[in-house]
């Protein structure tokens, strides 16, 4: 333990890559809970595939490898993408999923298109950007971790400015309606936030993880309460500390990329809050089930001792046995 | 002729491919499946490099069988997952396989350094590279390893789907009912399953795994949107995928860019195309179906309104051309057009300002009162 805080305090680029890790993990963590809560999960994972092509438009518009022009580029990118899902839902017979998974991958497609046009031209200063496919967060400078500071503050912060009215719109959507709020409108806010969650990330997790930064600390926080904002903050945790830990074994030199190791970490957390956590989880569930079992032998041994109607069920039990 | 030979067999393949994939895909359409296809076409990596370390060998056959084990258990987790109800079937996909798809590229950067076996091929996949890894038979090349691969998929595809027709239609449209006639839904499940898993890895050499996505998914869409028979589906989405495989493969040689990532954006193409112009459920053709309702209806609501006061003391101001605009709230321009539409059908004549109905006129308003 002494050991990862002295690397973490002397080592510059260490330092600025784990707090980029760890705020990215505590904003995405926080943001997936509505993606997860709304059975959105893998909204994200089309979004971050759809944000390639915006990257690339970005960048053969401006020339710029600037972080907030690429990640504007992503977002849009990420939003039209969404937006197509949602049109292709509410036009046609096609079902959710097949819209996920078309607008997923042919996106995509155009965006590695663009990525390998735009290394045949021969611009300068184009190396670097296929990094969004996979994420490198030894990439990560300080302007990124402001960038993904900023962008992610104001996420949150629209998250509690709106608290209650996100909140009525995850749980009970035609109540929200019934009571005059506006849903439509809160649902695209929802989404954008949930855009913007994703594109913090790319460059430090990659379009093809993302999702999983925003799905598996919500869904074990769900594990360990039933309240909206303690599961916020938990999955918030679960995120950050997943983002440095991954950060930190990722770089101590065994040459294994980060966005892997963090999402290998929060995974772990998943399994282990699906197996141990109180009340829902998996050991918690079969002690319980061996103590109702139990009681349930208890009362009905006691009922057949004492009616006799119950006597055939007796009867039926020893012919079993 | 040896780049001559080299494009007719890439785009041979491109087309096995892509007919191998869309079979199996129609189903996963079908079935409100096809992210199962996404997460067996990440999950199957560190398959693929654990029989790798195994053989140390790309081309074994024993990558293909671990890649399927590897399909088929990531199928089981993301069930078992469900099955503890602790968490949504969503979540439980978007779980599964970036996990094991980060074990695999773990794996991949961390033992497999300077080995014919990257990531960006295995997930962006390299066509142009498919002709040129030649199978060898007693020292002969007889053509392409993925065209066979590809091809023995195509064919296993193909008899599946006309072996099993009527219990995976029956299993996919009514489960409860195939489950009655005894048609184990369940092992048609599992055998989807398996052969989507193989025809992921399969066509993941050729094209990577997001590519695979675009094919298994993009033609059935596509084809589901032109038809409401499963047989036709199924030819169309082969038909489609062939001709988006072939269009991508040009193009991309045109422009000199990524095929795979070609192939996909004239998925998306064509997907929007039919989207738009498909006779009766097209967006066009259901904007113009609006447009044509509107219009019918006004009219109708005016022969009505003008048999409602026929004969009467009050028809006379009632069959004012300006007096529409108060009695059925029509704007002046908007109540003009309607007139001028109803002359033209001859609903109505008009006399100066004053309108009376025909008798076509005047049956369409009995009859539209009778309905």
């Amino acid at each position: 333990m002494f050991d990862f805080l002295f690397i973490i305090r002397f080592d510059y680029t260490l330092m600025v890559v784990s707090i980029g890790a760890a705020l990215l993990g505590a904003i995405s963590g926080a943001l997936g809970t509505y993606a997860v809560l709304r059975r959105q999960s893998l909204l994200g994972d089309a979004i971050s595939h759809a944000s390639l092509p915006g990257i690339a438009i970005a960048f053969i518009l401006t020339g710029s490898k600037t972080p907030l022009i690429l990640v504007l580029g992503a977002a849009i990118a990420g939003w039209i993408g969404t937006l197509f899902i949602l049109s292709i839902v509410r036009l046609t017979r096609i079902k959710y999923d097949s819209a996920l998974g078309i607008v997923l991958s042919t996106f995509f497609g155009f965006g590695l298109v663009l990525l390998t046009w735009i290394q045949r031209q021969g611009l300068a200063n184009q190396a670097g950007l296929d990094t969004f496919i996979f994420g490198q967060a030894a990439t990560l400078l300080q302007r990124d971790v402001v960038t993904i500071g900023v962008l992610g503050g104001f996420a949150l912060l629209i998250t509690f400015l709106f608290w209650k009215e996100l909140k009525l719109l995850a749980f009970d959507v035609g109540f929200a309606a019934s009571i005059g709020l506006p849903t439509r409108i809160l649902d695209i806010v929802l989404t954008s936030l949930l855009v913007i969650a994703i594109v913090i990330g790319l460059q430090t997790v990659g379009a093809v993880l993302m999702s999983a930064m925003l799905v598996a600390p919500a869904v074990a926080a769900r594990q360990w309460t039933n309240r909206l904002n303690l599961m916020m903050l938990l999955a918030g945790c679960f995120g950050a500390c997943s983002g440095v830990v991954g950060t930190y074994i990722s770089s101590t030199a065994l040459g294994i990329p980060t966005g892997p190791t963090i999402i290998l970490c929060v995974t772990l957390v998943v399994v282990f809050s699906i197996a141990f956590a109180p009340n829902r989880g998996l050991l918690w569930n079969s002690i319980k089930q061996r103590r109702n079992r139990r009681s349930f032998k208890l009362t009905n041994n006691r009922l057949v001792g004492s009616v006799s109607v119950n006597n055939r069920i007796e009867d039926n039990d020893n012919r079993k046995h | 002729m040896i780049t001559e030979n080299i494009n007719f067999f890439t785009a041979i393949i491109a087309i096995v491919t892509a007919s191998a994939c869309a079979l199996p895909g129609v189903f996963l359409v079908l079935r409100r499946m096809t992210l199962m296809s996404d997460a067996i076409s990440h999950a199957i990596l560190p398959g693929i490099v654990l029989a790798f370390f195994l053989t140390h060998s790309v081309s074994s056959p024993l990558l293909i069988l671990a890649a399927t084990t590897m399909g088929i258990l990531t199928v089981i987790f993301v069930e078992l997952l469900q099955k503890t109800k602790l968490l949504q079937e969503d979540a439980a996909i978007g779980l599964t396989f970036p996990a094991l798809f980060s074990i695999g590229v773990i794996l991949i950067s961390r033992y497999t350094k300077n080995v014919h076996l990257d990531i960006d091929a295995v997930l962006l996949g390299e066509l142009a590279l498919a002709p040129l890894n030649q199978l060898e038979i007693n020292g002969k090349e007889i053509g392409p390893v993925s065209l066979y691969v590809m091809g023995f998929m195509l064919v296993l595809n193909v008899v599946f789907i006309l072996v099993f027709y009527k219990e995976l239609k029956l299993a996919t449209f009514d489960a409860s009912l195939a489950a009655t006639f005894g048609f184990a839904p369940t092992l048609i499940h599992y055998g989807l399953m398996a052969l989507v898993s193989m025809t992921t890895v399969g066509a993941f050499d050729a094209v990577g795994s997001i590519l695979v996505v675009a094919l298994i998914v993009g033609p059935p869409a596509t084809a589901y949107l032109m038809t409401d028979s499963l047989t036709r589906m199924l030819i169309l989405s082969v038909v489609i995928g062939s001709i988006n495989a072939v269009c991508g493969y040009w193009l991309s040689i045109f422009l000199d860019v990524s095929i795979a990532g070609t192939i996909a954006s004239v998925t998306l193409l064509v997907f929007i195309l039919v989207l738009l112009v498909v006779p009766n459920r097209g967006l066009v053709s259901i904007a113009r179906r609006h447009i044509r309702q509107k219009w019918e209806f006004a009219q109708t609501m005016l022969v009505i309104h003008l048999f409602n006061h026929e004969g009467l003391p009050e028809a006379k101001e009632e069959s004012e051309i300006a007096h529409l605009h108060e009695h059925l709230q029509w704007e002046p321009t908007f109540a003009a057009r309607v007139v001028n539409n109803a002359l033209n059908n001859r609903y109505v004549l008009q006399d100066a300002s004053q309108l009376t109905l025909t008798e076509t006129g005047r049956v369409k308003a009995q009859r539209a009162l009778v309905q």
